[in-house]
């Protein structure tokens, strides 16, 4: 039974950097996901292959052959060079959909907390309804109407992913809403958006963050999902969701198919994550003193 | 408390309308309208567009449709499947035993054993054990769950052979139990592990969190033993709110497995709900969708009533 | 002697690296005398009460002590059940913030009744007209009605009776008042004060109440421990304490007390400084912020002399010259 209780003497807040250095998995999901980011950025320069290069000749090389480091599919396409081309795409789809989710989040439960009464209300409530709504499911029901692309298949990810981050903006600036400082801004005649912009938004920052590595985790995940039941990200071009696609058929002759794609989906959400992990604890004080 | 209920049920009348307007307005404005599938079809003639148009209502203003839609579904008639032409509600209800049977077996299995494993690791924080589950909820999480469904059917279905790899039966061998169960372990087993991942993290940060609370130093005072003070004073409000959080995975019921029966081929919404999405069967796109949202709606209330019962501070006026 | 504390140590080995919150902590307590603890917060005074119940163990926190015997039995070495015999059947516990420490999803009836049962072999029903007749001795009103009610319902006085009520259920030899009435309005205060002295003198229980208020412990305590960083810096009779105050500490502690003969306008007394942070110190804790400091308070540390009747003080620069004047 450790049930014990440790009742901390309180100390001098700590560095936020210090403390999330201090989480090590935290550290090294920053590392991996900048050395695949810088990766996915110079993957033109570094790929050995072009990634569309088809060759019949070398279909479902094995991994470690001289030629092919993480051997060719079904086609004879070079898998690294695939892969290293998909995490373009899938990081930037995860990145930008959470920037997405950011704003449109931030804006619904800005909008609502700072209204308060019965659009708060009926926000709020919508935002709730949402958020144990299956996304997949209004993401499929969208997509389909939609023309699969980057940038449509970002968008639809963060217009159905940015109810948490509206619930957090919201209980913020509910809170906020209580302090003077707000009231001052009003006094001193500051306007409604310019009270948004200068005082709640770096006010409600911090937990923000957290959600939004969560969010870039989801969204790379989603974009798997989509683009395995083919609305999403379409062939030739490769991405993490669709090589899984062609992994399935293939997956009796080949699994390394499946295996490199699915250990990358894995390495990036892993690693955010982490990140997530190490920024809650940083700012978080109160949790870490448990 | 029936104020409560009352206020909830009026805002989910609103979301639900809200919903269906916005799918029906999608439906619409989509490139080709409800009819693309044919209109790009080299067999059918624009005549035959024409009089399908008509049959189906579509050569109405949008609003009209719209209200004859809804008065249609309000009276439990859900319209005819594009394809094949069969009733809505009995393609949706041909279907719902498969998907209740895998989601329920699926999340009643992850929950008990979950909420289990999570209070487990939260009463023994920072040993083995909890990190292990740390690491296996990580696992569980980093992964698209159809990419363990592949991983699955290849190691048993494939290379062990011990089960059968997709649908709910083998065909032609009747009503035969034990097929029955050989088919449901792989879906249900890849389901339950990644449910039961996220619910051992649920449960784990609520206990974790309890067991901060100065009551449970209080319940320590006391003299009580661990056993007892875990199982009354713990559990009681470290299961609050993940009574609520079960009232809000209901949608999973039907939206959770879209993936997973795919993968499995297993005869249920979420097939029906990919395979109407290749075809745009809308009249069933909109049941699925409308289905889906009543669960939502329904999941919040459950969850608001469960709370309020299990809570006396609700239960009895203080805050609603 | 109902309780004897020598050399009680406890640390913490936190992420932040260890962190010695009690050090070295010695005193004796007899039957029904009533002792307090006085210092600033986080100067170790709760973590001495909490490791007398051992309520500290696990999580990374050790407890140590050369002695710690309740009625002459170690309280150190006691496996599990005893341990949880002692807690509630003899030490009974009471917190600062009544209204968080009683379980906001049980009814306090039941909450009081179940302490009660895990000591005394009582039917249900036995025990719950026990809890009926200990909610009328501490001035519930109402009694029967609030045996049902929750936590939320009650006033944070209120929930303070009941705690009272739940601590004296088991006729405990002692009781730990950590801060019990600085949650609580200044009115409501005495009230609650009142009814635990009077409790204690009823039925000859021990006290060690701990507190920061000078006030409260003037008229509740017959004796006083200063604590500073972690360490009794003087003990004595609460008389003696306050008429006579012997280490610079206490001193400064007394003269920050609010009176009502500093002038309108004339500032408040501070203690010039902060407590020093990782107890890195050789020599006394308190020498950085002293104003009376020789050299010989930075280099060794103090121990604890006797200067005059039960009045101890660990202080170079005290002891020195009132050792002189007993010679």
């Amino acid at each position: 039974m450790s049930m014990g209780f440790a009742h901390r003497p309180r100390r001098p807040v700590q560095a936020g950097l210090r403390r999330f250095s201090r989480h090590r998995f935290a550290v090294v999901g920053l590392l991996v996901l900048l050395a695949m980011t810088v990766a996915a950025l110079f993957a033109p320069w570094i790929s050995p292959f072009d990634p569309d290069r088809i060759d019949v000749a070398q279909r479902y090389i094995l991994p470690l052959s001289a030629d092919h480091i993480l051997g060719t599919d079904d086609l004879g396409r070079d898998v690294l060079s695939r892969l290293l081309s998909a995490s373009r795409v899938s990081l930037l789809i995860g990145v930008s959909a959470m920037l997405m989710t950011l704003i449109v989040g931030f804006l619904v439960g800005a909008f609502a907390g700072y209204c308060g009464g019965w659009i708060d209300a009926i926000l709020m409530r919508l935002t709730d309804m949402l958020l144990c709504f299956p996304n997949i499911f209004l993401l499929l029901f969208v997509a389909v109407f939609v023309p699969p692309s980057r940038v449509s298949l970002a968008a639809l990810i963060g217009l159905t992913s940015w109810m948490e981050i509206a619930r957090i903006s919201h209980g913020q600036i509910r809170s906020l809403k209580q302090r003077d400082f707000l009231e001052a801004a009003r006094l001193a005649g500051a306007s409604n958006v310019r009270i948004i912009m200068r005082q709640i938004l770096p006010n409600s920052m911090t937990p923000m963050l957290v959600a939004a590595a969560l969010n870039t985790a989801n969204a790379i995940l989603l974009e798997s999902y989509v683009s395995f039941l083919g609305y999403g990200i379409q062939p030739p071009q490769a991405s993490w969701g669709n090589m899984l696609t062609y992994a399935q058929s293939e997956f009796a002759i080949d699994p390394w198919l499946a295996v490199f794609p699915g250990a990358a989906i894995a390495l990036a959400v892993t690693s955010l994550n982490f990140i997530g992990d190490g920024l809650r604890d940083m700012l978080d004080v109160r949790l870490k003193s448990r | 408390m029936g104020s409560l209920i009352l206020s909830r049920l009026v805002q989910a009348a609103v979301l639900l309308i809200g919903v269906s307007v916005i799918g029906f307005t999608l439906m619409h404005l989509a490139p080709g309208g409800p009819l693309a599938f044919y209109t790009n079809s080299p067999g059918v003639s624009t005549a035959d567009l024409v009089q399908m148009k008509h049959a189906f209502g579509l050569d109405r203003s949008v609003a009209m449709q719209y209200l004859f839609w809804a008065s249609d579904m309000l009276r439990g008639n859900w319209g005819y499947s594009f394809f094949g032409g069969r009733p809505v509600r009995e393609l949706v209800f041909e279907r719902l035993p498969a998907t209740f049977e895998l989601m329920g077996l699926s999340m009643a299995l992850a929950m008990l054993a979950g909420t289990g494993i999570g209070v487990v690791a939260a009463v023994r924080k920072d040993s083995l054990f909890d990190h292990l589950v740390t690491l296996w909820a990580m696992l569980a999480l980093s992964l698209p769950t159809f990419w363990y469904g592949l991983l699955a059917i290849f190691v048993f279905g494939e290379r062990l052979g011990w089960l059968p790899v997709g649908g709910r039966s083998t065909l032609g061998a009747g009503e035969d139990i034990a097929g029955h169960v050989t088919h449901l372990v792989l879906p249900v087993g890849v389901l339950a592990t990644v449910i039961a991942a996220q619910w051992s993290r649920y449960s784990r940060a609520a206990i974790l969190d309890v067991l901060g609370q100065d009551y449970m130093r209080t319940a320590l005072a006391k003299g009580l033993s661990p056993l007892r003070i875990l199982i009354r004073h713990g559990l009681r409000s470290g299961m609050l709110p993940l009574i609520a959080l079960a009232g809000l995975q209901l949608p999973m019921l039907v939206g959770g497995a879209l993936v997973t029966e795919t993968v499995f081929a297993w005869p249920g919404m979420g097939l029906l709900f990919v395979n109407a999405l290749s075809y745009r069967d809308y009249p069933v796109l909109m049941a699925l969708l409308m289905l889906s949202a009543l669960l939502a709606v329904m999941g919040n209330l459950l969850a608001d009533i469960a709370s309020a019962l299990a809570d006396p501070r609700i239960r009895l006026g203080r805050s609603a | 002697m109902l309780l004897s504390v020598r050399n009680l140590c406890v640390d913490f080995h936190g992420e932040d690296g260890p962190f010695r919150a009690v050090d070295g902590v010695s005193f004796d307590l007899a039957d029904g005398e009533r002792l307090a603890i006085m210092g600033e917060s986080g100067c170790g005074k709760s973590s001495v009460a909490l490791a007398l119940m051992r309520l500290l163990e696990g999580g990374g926190v050790h407890v140590s002590a050369d002695h710690l015997a309740l009625d002459g039995r170690s309280l150190l070495t006691l496996d599990a059940r005893a341990i949880r015999s002692v807690r509630g059947g003899e030490i009974a516990m009471i917190f600062q913030d009544a209204t968080t420490a009683l379980h906001p999803l049980i009814p306090v009836g039941a909450q009081v009744v179940e302490m009660i049962r895990a000591h005394r072999r009582l039917s249900r029903s036995a025990a719950r007209t026990l809890a009926l007749s200990l909610f009328q001795r501490v001035g519930i009103a109402a009694p029967e009605r609030r045996l049902a009610a929750y936590p939320h319902e009650l006033s944070g006085g209120m929930c303070q009776r009941v705690m009272i009520a739940m601590a004296i259920a088991c006729r405990p030899r002692m009781l730990l008042a950590d801060e019990p009435t600085t949650a609580l309005d200044v009115t409501v205060q005495a009230q609650i004060m009142d009814l635990l002295l009077d409790v204690s003198a009823e039925s000859g229980m021990a006290v060690i109440l701990i507190s920061h208020d000078l006030g409260v412990i003037a008229g509740a305590a017959d004796r006083v421990a200063v604590m500073y960083a972690g360490a009794i810096v003087e003990i004595g009779p609460t008389e003696t304490i306050y008429a006579l105050p012997a280490h610079p500490y206490t001193r400064a502690l007394l003269d920050t007390a609010p009176r009502v003969d500093i002038g309108v306008g004339e500032p408040l007394p501070v203690i010039p400084g902060n407590v020093a942070g990782a107890h890195a110190l050789v020599g006394c804790q308190f020498a950085p912020r002293c104003d009376v400091a020789v050299d010989r308070c930075h280099s060794a540390r103090p121990p604890s002399r006797r200067i005059g009747d039960r009045h101890e003080v660990a202080c170079w620069v005290t002891t020195d010259t009132a050792g002189a004047d007993a010679r």
